[in-house]
């Protein structure tokens, strides 16, 4: 195989042919292993080692381990949940919205930035399950008929945040396997490995490329695509609610849900170059995932930033313009008060930093939108922190105003769900097509009949 | 050729979309209907080609979703409204708005899983690894880059040769007899398996009741349990009688104390005269206590009827004579002093509530004991005339 390495490719796979480009996102799938891989492995599942330590300490001696204190009874546990649900946004948004607009360009990465939505959920799941203390009763979530004759709160954002997050997790993962099939199938016909044969074989479920089947699951993904949309802003819409129900001033907004909807969106573009960044270039990729991708996310990632922008401000004006004192003491203080340093943080990371990508230049280059896209996401973090802690630690009553301190126990689990994501993602690009093999080959050049556009060039 | 093998079809393969779509339009048109088309992807236009219909599979979905909302507004609503009504932030107990985050998040549920679990299991009628077409050369050049077509042998026009010429004139790279493969056949009753099942069965009741009965009793899920703090029934080392449950001060009255002086008599004290007047209020409130403290031993209607049947000394049913011959100051003086191994309800029945459960009672013995001319009366009060 020779591609052209020395330019990239203008649009998705260029100019490869069905079968090289095949040939390409199979590959890792069928050699073995290399060291680069395996170090990485060991670095995430070291981090998943340390959570795990850290969380066993917390199970046994209970959440007193954690910096949790009155009155900031959500420290880490709730910050860390809100900023994985978010980072999940980005795959919905672009394997469902994207789809919906007609985004060819959303098929070299839709696959990957859907994995990531159902591990980033899986780490966001992890949270609210641990902050309760006592995690094997989370049972009682669920409502189902018991000696007590009572039933959960349909009221509570929190019952609503348990249906969400359950139902995004399923239909993210029912929408991602159904975009597996045909690629199961696939690579179940390529290998010669008698026993990855079998288990492609079980997970294809037998599909046949049949045309009779394809149009139905073209019309399934739609109605799939149709329903996530909703769905996705729907999800950090309630997770808002958990803040914007409540009455404590800096949670009780109106503005909250459009806020934490771009402010997810903005964190999971982030995450995506992020991981993509370096799954193109060790998986070689760079001709599905091209640099165009990547400066189409950053783009995103330059709006919605200052759509988070826009809304800190509106936050202000309206604490001042409401002329309610408990409200304009809250913003004064998150922004001078003693949490000024995470709050200039996040500023500086979410809205100042990204205006570098006006710059056609910056938004090209990968060291740059690196750096940017890191920030980013720290930023994005210190947003959630900014949100959940200033407005605790300091209410109503100033006899019990207290600072929060995260102690390593806190770091340690924070640190360990990275660990989970990345070890999942290693693991994801290693045994399954990280690139939707067969939409990919669908907007390659000539892979449609001549009277319905792509002109066939051969 | 090996004859003594079905044929399931015969397939060819193209190099280009373009082609595919030729010989599917020309298939279809000359009256094959039993033929399928495969290729790695959609190929655009392909379902005009193929004359395949429209998709039905948004009926599904339609349904489905609108069954999602029902379900779930429904089930909120008799939750949260009729079978356990609790106010709750002054809502009101059918709150809507309230109600809309989960009936919206089960409406895309129940609507996107029906019709994925339809879609594959309904219309495409798999999980199918055993079709003919699985494993041949066919299928491994269709699922990589080629464009293939077969014509079934359950078509109604299909003859080997004759579909094999017409084949061969649209110019394909290649023509691919399929055969059924051989019948394989899976007995269920194979030891094997039923081992399998045992040890499955084993493992889950086992690992259910290890974890539900003795796990959940072990440290650290018994934190919850084992506190240190003082439990009424535990003996506690910080008192010299070595009990936890502590008795009042001497020479102390707790509030609201009256004391009774007939304790201990079993004489009537016809001196106590009932102070209540059965009014609607009063009776409801003996009906609520009586239904908690006296129906589990002597039945809802005091028949003496209740589950305690022959698991206790029976509790006698309170329309006999006797009891109907009691005064009103003797039912009270059994309910607070007790009666032979009926316990004394003094400390869980207030003095009033009392009263209104002997109310009460005469009610119900009233009711059970009723007289043609209470049927009279009562006729005339509700206004019913019918007569029999
Ligand atoms: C633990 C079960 C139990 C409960 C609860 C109970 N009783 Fe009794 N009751 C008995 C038994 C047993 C007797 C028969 C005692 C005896 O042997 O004299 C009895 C006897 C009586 C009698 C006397 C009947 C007679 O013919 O001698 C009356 C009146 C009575 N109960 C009223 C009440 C009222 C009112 C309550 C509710 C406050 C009540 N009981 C709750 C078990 C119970």
């Amino acid at each position: 195989m020779n591609i052209d390495y020395s330019q990239e490719a203008p649009t998705v796979a260029g100019r490869l042919t069905l079968a090289q480009i095949e040939e390409l996102v199979a590959r890792p799938m069928a050699t073995k292993p290399d060291k680069k891989f395996f170090i990485a492995i060991s670095i995430s599942s070291a981090f998943l080692l340390i959570g795990a330590i850290c969380l066993g300490y917390t199970f046994y001696y209970g959440v007193g381990m954690w910096g949790n204190n009155q009155p900031v009874g959500w420290g880490f546990g709730i910050v860390n949940f809100v900023f994985w649900v978010g980072i999940g946004h980005a795959g919905t948004l672009i394997s469902a919205i994207l789809f919906l607009l007609r985004q060819k360009w959303r098929t070299g990465i839709a696959r990957f930035a859907e994995a990531m939505t159902i591990f980033a959920v899986m780490c966001a799941g992890i949270f609210p399950i641990i902050h309760t203390g006592r995690p094997w009763l989370a049972g009682y979530l669920v409502p189902y008929p018991n000696q007590h004759g009572l039933w959960v709160n349909f009221i509570s954002p929190l019952v609503w945040d348990v249906f969400a997050v359950s139902t995004y997790f399923t239909v993210s993962f029912v929408f991602w396997y159904v975009g597996l099939i045909p690629d199961f199938a696939t690579m179940r016909d390529r290998t010669v490995s008698k026993f990855k044969k079998t288990i492609y074989s079980m997970f294809s479920l037998g599909w046949r490329h049949s045309n009779r089947h394809w149009t139905h699951y073209e019309k399934s993904y739609i109605l799939l695509a149709g329903f996530a949309t909703p769905l996705v802003l729907s999800v950090h819409t309630i997770v808002s609610f958990d803040f914007a129900v409540s009455i404590l001033p800096g949670w009780h907004t109106t503005i909250f849900p459009p806020y934490f909807v771009a402010g997810a969106i903005f964190s999971g573009f982030a995450m995506v170059v992020t991981v993509l960044l370096f799954v193109r270039k060790i998986f070689n990729l760079e001709h599905i995932i091209t640099l165009n991708h990547l400066e189409k996310m950053n783009k995103v990632i330059l709006l919605t930033g200052m759509m988070v922008g826009y809304s800190y401000a509106m936050e202000f004006f309206i604490a001042w313009y409401s002329g309610v004192p408990a409200e304009t003491f809250v913003f004064i203080n998150r922004a001078f008060g003693p949490y000024a340093w995470a709050y200039w943080i996040m500023v500086s990371c979410n809205v100042i930093i990204p205006q570098f990508f006006w710059f056609r230049k910056i938004r090209r280059s990968i060291p740059a939108m690196f750096v940017i896209v890191i920030l980013v996401n720290v930023g994005m973090w210190f947003e959630r922190f900014v949100i959940v802690v200033t407005s605790l630690s300091r209410d109503f009553l100033p006899s019990s105003w207290a600072y929060f301190k995260p102690t390593i126990f806190d770091l340690g689990i924070l640190l360990g769900s990275f660990g989970l994501f990345f070890t999942l993602v290693i693991l994801f690009t290693k045994s399954l097509p990280v690139v939707s093999i067969s939409e990919v080959k669908a907007s390659a050049d000539g892979a449609q009949p001549t009277h319905h556009g792509g002109a066939y060039n051969e | 050729m090996n004859n003594d093998k079905k044929i399931f079809g015969i397939a060819a393969t193209f190099k280009t979309p373009d082609e595919i779509i030729n010989a599917a339009k020309k298939v279809s048109s000359s009256g094959f209907t039993e033929f399928d088309v495969n290729t790695p992807y959609p190929v655009h236009g392909m379902d005009k080609a193929m004359k395949i219909k429209p998709s039905k599979l948004g009926f599904v979905t339609l349904v489905m979703g609108l069954s999602g909302a029902s379900i779930a507004l429904l089930f909120m609503y008799w939750t949260m409204s009729v079978d356990y009504p609790m106010v709750i932030g002054g809502k009101p107990f059918f709150a809507l708005p309230a109600f809309i985050p989960v009936t919206f998040e089960l409406t895309v549920l129940l609507a996107t899983v029906s019709t994925v679990i339809a879609m594959i299991a309904l219309f495409f009628r798999l999980p199918d690894n055993k079709h003919p077409l699985h494993d041949t050369d066919y299928m491994k050049s269709v699922s990589a880059d080629k464009y293939g077509i077969v014509i079934e042998s359950t078509d109604s026009k299909f003859d080997e040769k004759s579909v094999t010429d017409f084949l061969k004139n649209l110019n394909p790279l290649k023509i691919e007899i399929i055969y059924y493969p051989p019948e394989d056949s899976y007995p269920i009753f194979q030891p094997k398996f039923i081992i399998f099942l045992i040890v499955v069965a084993v493992l889950v009741s086992g690992g259910t009741y290890i974890t539900l009965n003795k796990l959940l009793y072990t440290v650290p899920y018994n934190f919850m349990m084992d506190q240190d703090k003082l439990n009424p029934q535990k003996p506690s080392e910080l008192f010299a009688d070595g009990r936890g449950m502590r008795t009042p001060v001497e020479g102390t009255v707790a509030r609201g104390f009256m004391p009774y002086p007939y304790t201990g008599q079993t004489n009537p004290p016809e001196v106590l005269a009932n102070p209540y007047l059965p009014t609607k209020e009063n009776l409801e409130l003996g009906k609520s206590k009586f239904l908690t403290y006296c129906s589990p031993c002597h039945g809802n209607f005091a028949d003496g009827d209740s589950r305690l049947r022959g698991q206790f000394p029976n509790p006698p049913t309170l329309h006999s004579t006797r009891a109907r011959d009691f005064s009103d100051g003797m039912i009270y003086h059994i309910i607070t002093n007790g009666q032979n191994v009926m316990p004394s309800y003094a400390s869980q029945i207030t003095r009033e509530e009392r009263w209104a459960v002997v109310n009460y009672i005469r009610v119900l013995q009233r009711a059970k004991n009723a007289s043609d001319s209470d049927l009279i009366e009562m006729k005339k009060e509700t206004g019913s005339n019918v007569t029999n």
